[in-house]
């Protein structure tokens, strides 16, 4: 928490001044019962009409002067609030671009993105909120309860009586009612949900004819969110009643102690009108104290879920370049894993263990096995997106540990399980591997890629502006423009992790062998499920439960590894009476 | 405007269901406002009573204060009992509206579905409903009161002194004016704030749910500078727009201590000059003065807040009352099938401009299996919707045992089918609930048995509560595999004569597919079955192949005949096995 006040530097002069100001203008608040007093006791009772257009005066150039002070005020505010809120989201911002994948995994990214947005806009408006407000509400309510005690002692208890038991009431009601209000977010939750669900299955629910119990489960959680609304309505409803009965009857109260204290001559009628006009204020005040308490408790905890961001490690700085690569010896196997063991969290299940293996300039190694055996883990390894718990990763004789992140991904080419386009025109979609590409570079890579051909096809080719989450390109599309993004990198090493999975056998086919064709340039990786796309490997890794169980070409493991025939065979069942 | 008075008298209409309630409402909406008015009034006779020292007239003030003591009381009754049958009014209505949108969403096309963005009819159904409650809550409680406010405060201060009355009326506009002044300047400030909050929103969405990727690329450099960019542009109007909008309080601040010095001055004026004004009318006037303001700018802010929630209205109603699907056919039924399907010169496209299945035309005997085949985008999915009737041939007819399927309701015809698709779709309920869709009386035992054929027994018995795992609560990690295991439970479950399998063990890996792909053998004999895949593995055994391109069905045979014809089935099943 305290390291997100620093984002507050330079604003120091807002933050002192605003407040301030806010207060100066209740101050001047304050004396207008006083003024009025003064009308009916000196003014109204001696008749006197140039006394009482001169007070009135001052009522007036009282309220402009507050005026003054407040517009002022609430700039400073603003501006310090905003100022403030878009520097932590800068900060917040950068600082997840540092994170490793681990990190990215454990923030999960709907909740970093609701801290960036829905966490920061609380900030902001409770930063604002209590610059305005945490001086001037208390100050017109004690302030009042103070100048109560200046005109009249006995009838000022009045006030120190009703002062707290507003405040119980108020808060006490306010309290309940956020934690009823909790209940109705958690009910329009699960409506949410079950729209969502609604909609994403309808051809499910209609091919089970599934409608009229949809309809049904869901009018009964509507109807237990209407239940709870109502319950929390009624007693949120409690709060403008129950005040207004303490309000007024303490005025009333006020009122017969001041008649008897007026007719005992120890004050004047001017006087238990102030009182009575003080009385007053205080309500709306404290009203607007108790919704301020709200907005910074809900503030607070949106501040430290921001500075769980910020004050994170970055474990994947920016940029990283300990030891140029050229200074790499070139005579060492290109990559190279020593008994390798890497797990998730600690205390779980290794994901991988003791996996040892060595890749060739050129060479192509195929990854296969189950679902969970740890292929993708094993290729997310090599750019060092996760660093292993024990053993080497060699790259031409180099721990990967010694040779900075950003060098080391300048070299590998990753085409992963999801094809990740943002919005933005193919060209720059592409030139994400390289920026200085040029357009027959990256009309090589996509024809490469085998996407040249429905890239021409589009308006603008490499023009051609993919939307959002590029929902105007199908599955099969995108996988083969994150291919040709991948190759526009020249990368020594390509990983190609079940990146073929959307595109037909005819397709895959060649794009298989346009990858072979480009030999030695390229040490390429290819993870999958299909022995097909594996069996023209130099090696091939068998991974199981995340251990090799196989390591060898196609010919060999049919002959040694029982899992790689029971893969295969599964996939080509007619082969396994000729064996 | 004429489409406002249209939701208008829509939204009435749900109203309507609780008239007696809104009317309620109101009648005590009117009696509190005027109460509150009454009580200013003797409070200002108490203050009479006690003039100066000796002679207060206590023997007026006591019945004065009694008087108050019950005002103040039903006040706070009638004020309670407003504000709940509002909560209460809101709330049924809401519930209403929203039942029947979901109902509206179970009979629409599903060209609406596929064709309008989930999140923004999700929007509707949730945001745009619940911004239309909170306004109708407003609207009921302080429009009419602050009317009634308004109203009866002028006609209670005209009742004390017309001259007071005058300058408080004179000056109020003066700070309607103002507001509104500010309300524009800062509305279109807010919205532009919106705009660059929403493209900010949009921008961090997108980075962050590709961050990973941005690492692999190191785009991470760019990725600030965009978003900084962003940042900017938002701080910017923000500043602005919270500026603007924080004005309001100030200003009318000030107007209202103008009036009250106004008041201050004609009113002690009047006083002395004997106009018939006491003290105790002239402190009436001074509370009056403070409370005037307020219903103004509580109406004005009240009517921004209906127009909102009249526009979020139109959205929902646009979705209530889209065209549902064509009415059901109930020419004819059927049932124990034996399973014949035929299309005859079906035609069909999503989008009219662009042609898409062309003339299908084939038939299959009963207990046949039916595989088709073809690449990425040529109409396999289509030929499922069509089958199911998800959507309606342009053209030709379907017919299951010589009926028309468009002569049938379309939950007889469905019955017919079991359905396991691509996409796997499990709703966050029980597991159990989950694989009883198609059959909501299906025993423990049965389920249990269903489960063990199609291999999801084992890991559903190892969930944190079996079959009673509330997905999405309890459990929230299946894996798309596992999902699909559930989803061939359901049809395992139900036995329905006729199967569709549309890339249904695409997510499982093979080896686990190998042991699921005997028991769908087992199902299907006898059942005429429509398996869809990329494997052509998995297909080979069919009995009839559809070969499908770009919307035609090129070739059809078995497996062998179709390698004889060296076409193109030859060349898709070729390219698995060539060498590269």
């Amino acid at each position: 928490m305290k390291k997100l006040f620093s984002y507050m530097k330079g604003y120091r002069m807002e933050c002192v001044l605003a407040p301030l100001f806010k207060l100066i203008e209740a101050l001047l608040e304050l004396f207008v019962p006083i003024l009025v007093a003064n009308i009916i006791d000196f003014g109204i009772d001696a008749g006197d009409k140039g006394y009482i257009i001169r007070y009135s005066l001052y009522i007036a150039a009282l309220g402009l002067l507050g005026l003054l002070f407040s517009v002022t005020a609430q700039y400073f505010s603003a501006k310090a609030a905003i100022g403030f809120a878009s520097r932590l989201r800068l900060a917040a911002f950068s600082r997840i671009q540092g994170f490793s994948y681990s990190q990215i995994d454990s923030f999960g990214i709907p909740s970093m993105i609701t801290r960036l947005t829905g966490d920061i806009d609380r900030v902001q408006s409770g930063v604002n909120m209590t610059l305005r407000l945490f001086l001037r509400s208390p100050f017109v309510v004690f302030g009042s309860v103070v100048a109560a005690f200046f005109i009249d002692t006995k009838s000022a208890l009045i006030f120190t009586g009703t002062v707290p038991l507003l405040s119980v009431i108020v808060f006490g009601i306010m309290i309940a009612g956020i934690k009823l209000f909790k209940k109705v977010q958690a009910k329009l939750d699960s409506i949410t949900k079950a729209t969502g669900d609604n909609l994403r299955g309808v051809r499910v629910i209609r091919a089970f004819r599934g409608e009229d119990k949809e309809v049904e489960a869901f009018s009964a959680t509507a109807a237990a969110l209407a239940k709870i609304q109502k319950f929390t309505g009624k007693i949120t409803s409690l709060l403008t009643p129950s005040t207004y009965i303490i309000i007024n009857f303490a005025t009333i109260l006020l009122i017969y102690v001041g008649a008897l204290k007026v007719n005992g001559g120890e004050l004047s009628q001017g006087e238990v009108v102030a009182l009575y006009n003080y009385m007053a204020k205080i309500l709306v005040e404290l009203i607007k104290l108790a919704d301020l308490i709200i907005t910074m408790t809900k503030a607070a905890a949106s501040a430290s879920r921001t500075a769980e961001l910020i004050n994170a490690d970055t474990d994947d700085p920016i940029g990283e370049t300990e030891m140029p690569l050229s200074e790499i010896s070139d005579t060492a196997p290109l990559l190279q894993f020593r008994d390798v063991t890497f797990t998730y969290h600690d205390g779980a299940e290794p994901a991988l263990s003791h996996i040892s293996f060595t890749a060739k300039k050129g060479s192509r190694i195929g990854i296969i096995g189950g679902t969970g055996s740890g292929k993708t883990t094993l290729v997310n390894l090599i750019p060092r997106f996760y660093e292993t718990n024990s053993g080497d990763i060699l790259y031409r004789g180099v721990p990967l540990s010694k040779i900075g992140k950003g060098a080391l991904r300048k070299k590998i080419g990753m085409v992963p399980q999801k094809s990740v386009l943002l919005g933005g025109s193919i060209r720059e979609n592409l030139r994400w591997g390289n920026p200085e590409a040029t357009d027959e570079e990256l009309t090589e890579a996509l024809q490469k890629a085998q996407a040249l051909d429905f890239v021409m096809q589009k308006d603008g080719g490499l023009s051609y502006m993919i939307s959002e989450n590029a929902g105007n390109l199908s599955g099969g599309q995108k996988q083969r423009l994150a291919i040709a993004r991948a190759l526009v990198k020249k990368p020594e090493i390509l990983i190609l992790d079940d990146s073929s999975s959307a595109l037909d056998y005819a397709t895959d086919f060649r794009l298989r062998q346009a990858l072979s064709e480009m030999g030695s340039e390229l040490c390429t990786f290819i993870v999958s499920q299909r022995t097909v796309s594996v069996k023209d490997c130099d090696t091939i890794l068998v991974l199981d439960d995340g251990e090799i169980v196989g390591q060898g070409t196609h010919d060999e493991l049919m002959q040694s590894c029982e899992i790689y025939r029971e893969i295969h065979y599964s996939q080509f069942p007619d082969e396994e009476g000729k064996a | 405007m004429k489409g406002q008075k249209d939701t208008i008298k829509k939204v009435l209409h749900y109203i309507g269901k609780y008239k007696v309630a809104a009317v309620l409402s109101l009648l005590f909406s009117f009696l509190s406002a005027i109460l509150i008015l009454l009580l200013p009034v003797i409070f200002g006779e108490m203050i009479d009573c006690i003039v100066e020292p000796g002679k207060v007239d206590f023997t007026a003030l006591a019945p004065l204060m009694i008087q108050a003591v019950v005002i103040i009381l039903i006040t706070a009754v009638f004020q309670w009992l407003q504000y709940s049958i509002n909560n209460k009014i809101t709330a049924d209505i809401v519930r209403d509206i929203r039942t029947d949108a979901i109902r509206r969403i179970e009979i629409l096309p599903l060209s609406y579905l596929d064709n309008h963005p989930h999140g923004d009819l999700i929007s509707r159904v949730i945001a745009d409903t619940d911004t239309l409650s909170d306004g109708l809550l407003l609207g009921f409680s302080q429009l009419f009161s602050g009317i009634t406010t308004i109203v009866g405060t002028i006609l209670f201060m005209l009742s004390i002194d017309v001259r007071i009355t005058l300058v408080v009326v004179l000056v109020t506009p003066l700070s309607l004016f103002a507001a509104r002044f500010i309300a524009k300047r800062s509305y279109s400030m807010f919205r532009k704030q919106a705009q660059a909050k929403g493209r900010q929103t949009a921008y961090i969405n997108e980075r962050l749910s590709s961050q990973k990727t941005i690492k692999a690329f190191s785009q991470e450099e760019t990725s600030i500078q965009g978003f900084d960019e962003r940042n900017k542009t938002l701080a910017a109007y923000s500043l602005k727009a919270t500026f603007y909008s924080s004005l309001t309080n100030p200003v009318t601040r000030f107007v209202n201590s103008v009036v009250y010095a106004g008041v201050a001055l004609v009113g002690a004026l009047v006083v002395i000059g004997s106009g018939g004004l006491t003290v105790g009318g002239f402190t009436c006037f001074l509370s009056y003065a403070t409370q005037y303001t307020k219903p103004f700018n509580d109406i004005s802010s009240v009517v921004t807040e209906l127009q909102n929630a009249l526009a979020c209205a139109q959205r929902i109603f646009e979705l209530i009352e889209q065209t549902p699907q064509s009415e059901d056919k109930t020419k004819a039924a059927l049932s124990d099938i034996r399973g014949d399907v035929e299309f005859r010169h079906v035609c069909f496209s999503y989008d009219k401009k662009k042609p898409l299945l062309q003339n299908i035309d084939f038939s299959v005997k009963a207990g046949q299996r039916v595989a088709i085949v073809g690449p990425t985008g040529c109409g396999k999915t289509t030929l499922i919707n069509l089958l199911m009737r998800f959507y309606d041939a342009d053209s030709g007819d379907i017919l299951i045992d010589g009926v028309s399927i468009y002569d049938i309701p379309r939950k007889n015809l469905r019955e017919q089918f079991g359905m396991v698709l691509q996409d796997t779709w499990v709703k966050n309920a029980s597991i159990r609930e989950n694989i009883v869709m198609g059959k909501p009386d299906a025993t423990d035992e049965q389920i249990k048995t269903a489960a063990k054929v199609s291999g999801a027994h084992s890991f559903i018995k190892r969930l944190p509560k079996g079959y009673d795992t509330v997905l999405g609560t309890d459990f929230d990690g299946l894996s798309e595999g596992q999902k699909q295991l559930l989803c061939i439970t359901r049809v395992m479950l139900c036995l329905p004569p006729m199967l569709i399998l549309d890339e249904a063990t695409s997510s499982i890996d093979t080896r686990t597919e190998l042991l699921i792909t005997e028991d769908f053998s087992k199902l299907m004999k006898g059942r005429t079955s429509f398996i869809v895949a990329h494997r052509l593995s998995t297909i080979r055994e069919a009995d009839l192949i559809l070969v499908m391109k770009d919307g035609n069905i090129i070739e059809t045979g078995t497996h062998h005949s179709l390698l004889a014809q060296n076409g193109f089935y030859k060349e898709l099943y070729e390219s698995q096995f060539k060498k590269s």
